[in-house]
């Protein structure tokens, strides 16, 4: 055996050294991990914050009933098998779901975890003054009830194709009713010893906490693999930038992984350089993309007619000037120089999970600017002498406005040269992302309002299921003032067909016509060049070379599978 | 000048009073939304709910009083107890974070001691350098000395800290591997050894922040040497035949001070509040970590809190400069 | 006697004495630090606003194929992440940077110094001013800055116009963010001056306080003043970029000092020109107002100049 490894190389003894070193590996065995989070975990109530950091701690302590694994499949975990249609867990009018708990789970502090933990988990999110972040993942249940100790029987108010939403991923997990039955509703918040060391039934228990700056995780005893968790403790450190976190795992191996490396490809490279260190990507539904307002954004108009449907856009409304704007633009360039290898080019709406995404729009990969030209043209665009595009005395000239990032003022330059090249002048804001992403209703500068002819941003869905988003560009969804500003129907996109198809798609349980439908919906909207897609966007992070056993997760969270991570002995 | 100063003392507190309703509704006039920094995932409807319970339903001047009794009353009692031990602390709400739903007062004390060991060092340090340089230059003005200090100061303000900061790092942390490049701010000093590794920790941005500090004090230092050395009364100490050194040091040092003085007064309080980008590069989790992200987050609690310890110092040590002008300058009378 | 010889001319005669402003600049002539400091400043002002007539290269210009160069004849100082031409980016972003760094100093220090003298001369208004100074001192900078923006941007914008407009909101937010030592340093230095002899003396003649304090006063705080003025200007440089971030600042397709630097700082090591070139003309810009400042304050100070 020795010898072969030997001689299979450097390459084999990675793939081998693991699977030989797995019959002795035990509880405890791997010692110390550090983990730095560069935005620094802020509470370890998942409940309480929905930031992905905070769901990322949150999921080494607190586990759902079934989660999702790297390849988007459902896994059963604290339930002892996915409920569905065939096994008779989801009754056949789809309006219950009945799920059953392992046998003998045991939360840190020793005590059995209970069905009604899980009906507590649902009550606490639900409470209407709690201000839980999560609460959508709960909305549409009738009841959840405790059949016995260990069955939980969700109903829902109609028929659900999708019920694997409550209690699925790490976004919602199970959280002990002995501890948070006093911290309900408007209490949630004041239970801070219960919000910071969590009791729960993952591999880890917090020891010590200290919001934005450091967690520090101790085994937990109870956990239900005897052999694991490997790593004894874990200091999960928070603060600082992206690029020392970076440079912590990659050139001076003082951190075993990093998280979320937003940095421009040719600093990652020349980092892993240092030899320390493996990038992690893989791809989910995150994708960057330009969205373009069918509404009128000028400020001539008064307050409350601006941007809304009461007004065309004088120029965006017409589908040849949007299908130019989309040819001008080269998203292959866009990707290598944003994102090189964390980012993809895209030309859906739905970009995951790989079975949804549509075939039928890749031709947008290549740019083709004298169409852009032809189609302008046609529009009655003329060319004008200073070469903006001129037509019954307006230019061409559109505000694209983004938050105030490195990688997007960089997008925005290029764009804006690529639509220069076709006649369209482009002038450009940023605005800080606090304010831009934020919804209040008073500030003019939010994307919700859309003050601007195009915009750009990334969005994402949660889960591998697309109807909710997909339903956000369904008309009378828009941010308008009557209702002050909120909606996600950004664009202000109006089509029946759209809505008629997705509510077809929202009824339908068989999943072969739901991926057919997610298609037809995804090249209506791309096809309509309502909004431009630009890069899918992977997850990125950095692990050690002495780490093993991890499983990058876009899913779920990516410490999903936190037991198995182990150190690898040199 | 007791009187005067008790006269201001009791002034202080409406003064803080004041500057700190108009923070409140400043911070409630911005344009940020505490909920802008979560995943778009997050339905709106959801969004607004959690407004609600973060308590931004009520009338602002209701939050404000709200805020006031517990800043006044419940937090620093908290603080005292966790301190202490006693059992003084009240029952009641506190005033929450909202970013970390957890008391405001309870991560202001976590976040001392590294702001202390790392931005008070530098400023310390800072102003022991700046003051015999200033005073070097000034009595060798236009030396090889001065035009030195004078370069370098003038580069050392002007670049910002994030590049001296990564230099260091390169250098210290990558290159020679002296020198953590992240502080460990749950390391605690009991032995030797552990005070050898928090020196190591500290070293390097304390460094960067003490070379900043130093170029800006030496700079006034400097300028207000050169303006008493050409004065009649050190003319006169000289006839008089006093030793050069009791006339630089007693006599134009002590004249020299008064724009110094305010400076340092000025510059003291902003040691509280951090110094934001030295603890990024460095991984600090000081006073100006929490506050920067609190402003980018809309966390208003939190900057509402950090500003109004923020401005008692300020208040405070203004008034000590104002004594102090006194002290140097008998000469200076308020009354 | 050719003396005698040479014709009598009526301005040689009559010509007034000596203008205190002739006697300055030859003071200021004898300073080799100031000669050069201006020497400095008058070509990095050729570099920014002549410059670009002469290096005709567009700043916005992205060369996608020539990215992430180092110096060459094509690109002196290289290019960025984008193919720009780092050169044609440093002249017109100097153009921005040494416009609001000289606007929003000057504008400071107007305000730091009115408001120190004041209160530092007036008794009365001794307290309210300096507790408003408290107030400022205290104000976080960033919601004060957006809360600037959401007001004033548009309205600006309508009346000057978008560039103009942009400009004056940098200026004024700067000038009021940094007004405050300025104003403590005055202060101090006056409350300590008017009880001079030379004060106390004018005041004792019936010197009117607008004059003693133009007169005797402010030439004798002028050195802290000056400090004020130069590390004001590096930081209303830095503080120019900071504000871009905001959207407060230029659109970001107008490069500035400031902002190259602040691109540049995730390069530092593969590409440190990116920071070293604006931390260079930040630094010498900074450098020669010192200087000139040194020279003028030695200049204005009759006790120097006399000599």
């Amino acid at each position: 055996m020795k010898t072969k490894i030997a001689l299979l190389g450097t390459a084999a003894a990675i793939v081998l050294a693991p699977a030989s070193a797995m019959a002795e590996r035990e509880r405890g065995s791997s010692g110390h991990l550090n983990i730095i989070y560069w935005q620094a975990v802020s509470t370890m109530n998942s409940y309480l914050s929905g930031g992905t950091k905070e769901m990322n701690a949150a999921s080494v302590v607190w586990e759902p009933l079934a989660r999702f694994d790297d390849q988007g499949e459902l896994v059963a975990w604290l339930a002892e098998e996915i409920p569905t249609l065939e096994n008779g867990g989801v009754s056949e009018d789809l309006t219950t779901i009945t799920w059953v708990l392992k046998e003998g789970l045991l939360w840190s502090d020793g005590t059995d975890v209970t069905a009604e933990d899980v009906v507590f988990t649902y009550e606490y999110c639900t409470h209407p003054e709690g201000g839980c972040s999560y609460r959508d993942r709960y909305a549409g249940i009738e009841s959840v009830e405790a059949v016995d100790d260990r069955t939980i029987l969700i109903t829902f108010e109609d028929a659900t194709p999708n019920p694997y939403i409550p209690f699925v991923g790490a976004g919602a997990p199970v959280i002990q009713q002995a501890q948070f039955q006093d911290c309900m509703g408007a209490r949630a918040p004041e239970c801070t010893d219960e919000n910071f060391a969590p009791i729960g039934t993952g591999p880890y228990m917090v020891e010590n906490f200290r919001p934005n700056d450091v967690i520090e995780f101790v085994m937990n005893p109870n956990y239900r693999v005897p052999t694991q968790p490997y790593f004894e403790t874990i200091t999960w450190a928070g603060g600082g930038d992206a690029t020392g976190a970076a440079r912590a795992v990659f050139q001076t191996g003082e951190m075993d992984y990093a998280w979320n490396l937003q940095l421009a490809p040719e600093v990652i490279e020349q980092m892993e350089g240092g030899g320390m260190g493996t990038l992690l990507v893989d791809f989910g539904p995150l994708m960057e993309r330009i969205e373009i307002n069918f509404t009128d954004p000028s400020p001539d108009l008064p307050e409350g007619e601006r941007a809304t449907r009461m007004h065309p856009h004088p120029i965006l409304s017409d589908i040849r000037v949007r299908e130019a704007l989309s040819l001008a633009i080269d998203r292959e360039l866009l990707t290598e120089i944003g994102y090189g290898p964390t980012g993809r080019p895209a030309c859906n709406f739905i970009v995951a999970p790989p079975a949804m995404v549509s075939p039928n729009n890749d031709d947008c990969l290549v740019p083709d600017k004298d169409r852009a030209n032809a189609l302008l043209e046609e529009a009655g665009w003329e060319m004008g002498s200073d070469g903006i595009r001129v037509k019954d005395g307006e230019r061409l000239e559109l505000l694209f406005q983004t938050s105030t990032n490195a990688v997007r003022q960089d997008f925005q330059a290029i764009i804006q040269q690529d639509w220069r090249d076709i006649g369209v002048d482009t002038r450009l804001r940023n605005i800080d992302a606090g304010v831009f992403f934020g919804s209040d209703p008073g500030s003019p500068d939010t994307y919700l309002k859309f003050y601007a002819d195009v915009q750009m941003y990334a969005s994402l869905f949660e889960g591998t299921d697309p109807t909710p988003h997909l339903e956000q560009r369904r008309c009378g969804r828009e941010p308008q003032p009557s209702t002050q500003w909120q909606g996600q129907n950004i664009n202000r996109y109006c089509n029946e067909e759209y809505d008629a198809l997705w509510a077809e798609l929202n009824r339908e349980p068989d999943p072969e016509r739901r991926q057919e439908l997610v298609i037809a919906l995804n090249d209506m909207f791309v096809q309509d060049f309502a909004h431009l897609p630009l890069v899918a966007r992977g997850r990125v992070s950095a692990a050690a070379n002495t780490v093993g056993g991890i499983v990058m997760n876009v899913w779920d969270s990516e410490h999903w599978n936190q037991a198995e991570w182990y150190r690898i002995e040199e | 000048m007791l009187s005067y100063t008790l006269r201001r003392l009791a002034f202080a507190v409406p003064t803080v009073l004041v500057i700190s309703l108009i923070v409140f509704l400043m911070l409630d006039m911005a344009p940020g939304d505490p909920t802008a920094s979560l995943p778009l995932t997050i339905p709106l409807e959801v969004r607004e709910q959690i407004r609600i319970s973060l308590g931004l339903g009520e009338p602002v001047l209701v939050r404000y009083f709200k805020w006031l009794q517990m800043t006044l009353v419940t937090e620093p009692l908290h603080v005292l107890a966790g301190l202490t031990g006693w059992d003084i602390a009240p029952d009641g709400p506190r005033i929450l974070s909202w970013q970390t739903r957890s008391p405001v007062g309870d991560i202001i004390v976590q976040r001392v001691p590294q702001t202390l060991w790392v931005v008070g060092l530098g400023y310390l340090f800072g102003i022991l350098i700046a003051v015999p340089i200033g005073v070097i230059s000034a009595y060798r003005q236009y030396s090889w000395f001065d035009q030195v200090g004078t370069f370098v100061s003038m580069v050392g303000f002007s670049v910002p800290t994030f590049f001296t900061g990564v230099v260091f790092i390169l250098v210290f942390s990558v290159w020679l591997g002296w020198l953590p490049s992240m502080y460990d701010t749950t390391h605690v000093v009991r032995d030797w050894s552990s005070f050898v590794f928090q020196v190591k920790q500290i070293a390097m941005p304390v460094a960067v922040l003490a070379l900043f500090n130093a170029s800006q004090i030496s700079r006034f230092m400097r300028a207000s040497m050169l303006d008493n050395l050409n004065q009649d009364y050190v003319r006169t100490a000289r006839a008089k035949g006093l030793g050069e050194q009791t006339v630089v040091l007693l006599h134009v040092l002590r004249n020299s001070m008064i724009p110094v003085v305010t400076v340092i007064a000025i510059g003291i309080p902003t040691v509280f509040t951090g110094a934001i980008i030295t603890e990024q590069i460095f991984r600090v989790n000081g006073l100006g970590d929490a506050l920067i992200r609190a402003i980018y987050v809309s966390d208003w609690p939190m900057v509402q809190t950090i500003t109004f310890i923020f401005a008692i110092l300020i208040v405070l040590f203004n008034l000590i400069a104002d004594v102090l002008y006194g002290i140097l300058d008998p000469r200076i009378r308020y009354d | 006697m050719t003396d005698a010889a040479k014709p009598f001319t009526p301005d040689e005669a009559f010509s007034p004495p000596r203008n205190q402003w002739l006697d300055v600049w030859d003071q200021f002539k004898t300073h080799r630090g100031a000669l050069a400091g201006l020497a400095v400043f008058v070509s990095i002002l050729l570099f920014v606003l002549v410059g670009p007539w002469i290096w005709q290269v567009d700043p916005g210009q992205i060369d996608i194929r020539s990215r992430n160069q180092s110096a060459s004849w094509a690109h002196p100082l290289g290019t960025d992440q984008l193919g720009r031409d780092l050169l044609a980016r440093m002249m017109y972003g100097g153009r921005i940077s040494v416009a609001v760094g000289l606007t929003a100093m000057l504008l400071g220090l107007l305000i730091g110094t009115l408001i120190g003298v004041l209160a530092g001369y007036f008794k009365p208004l001794d307290s309210p001013l300096m507790r408003t100074t408290d107030l400022f001192l205290a104000l976080p900078l960033l919601p004060l800055l957006l809360i600037l923006v959401t007001l004033f941007r548009d309205a600006l914008a309508r009346s000057f116009g978008e560039a103009i407009g942009v400009f004056l909101l940098i200026c004024f937010a700067i000038a009021i963010t940094s007004w405050m030592q300025t104003a403590r340093i005055v202060r101090g230095d006056v409350l300590a001056l008017k009880e001079r002899e030379y004060v106390l003396a004018a005041r004792s003649i019936g010197t009117p306080s607008l004059r003693i304090n133009t007169r005797h006063v402010l030439p004798n705080v002028l050195s802290p003043i000056m400090v004020s003025a130069t590390l004001g200007i590096a930081s209303a440089i830095i503080t120019e970029s900071a504000l871009s971030f905001l959207g407060l600042g230029f659109p970001p397709d107008f490069p500035t000092w400031g902002r190259i630097l602040y691109d540049g700082r995730d390069w530092i090591e593969q590409y440190p020109a990116r920071v070293v070139w604006p931390g260079v003309l930040i630094s010498l810009t900074v450098l020669s107002v010192n200087y000139i400042g040194d020279g003028l304050r030695d200049a204005l100070d009759p006790r120097i100049r006399g000599r």
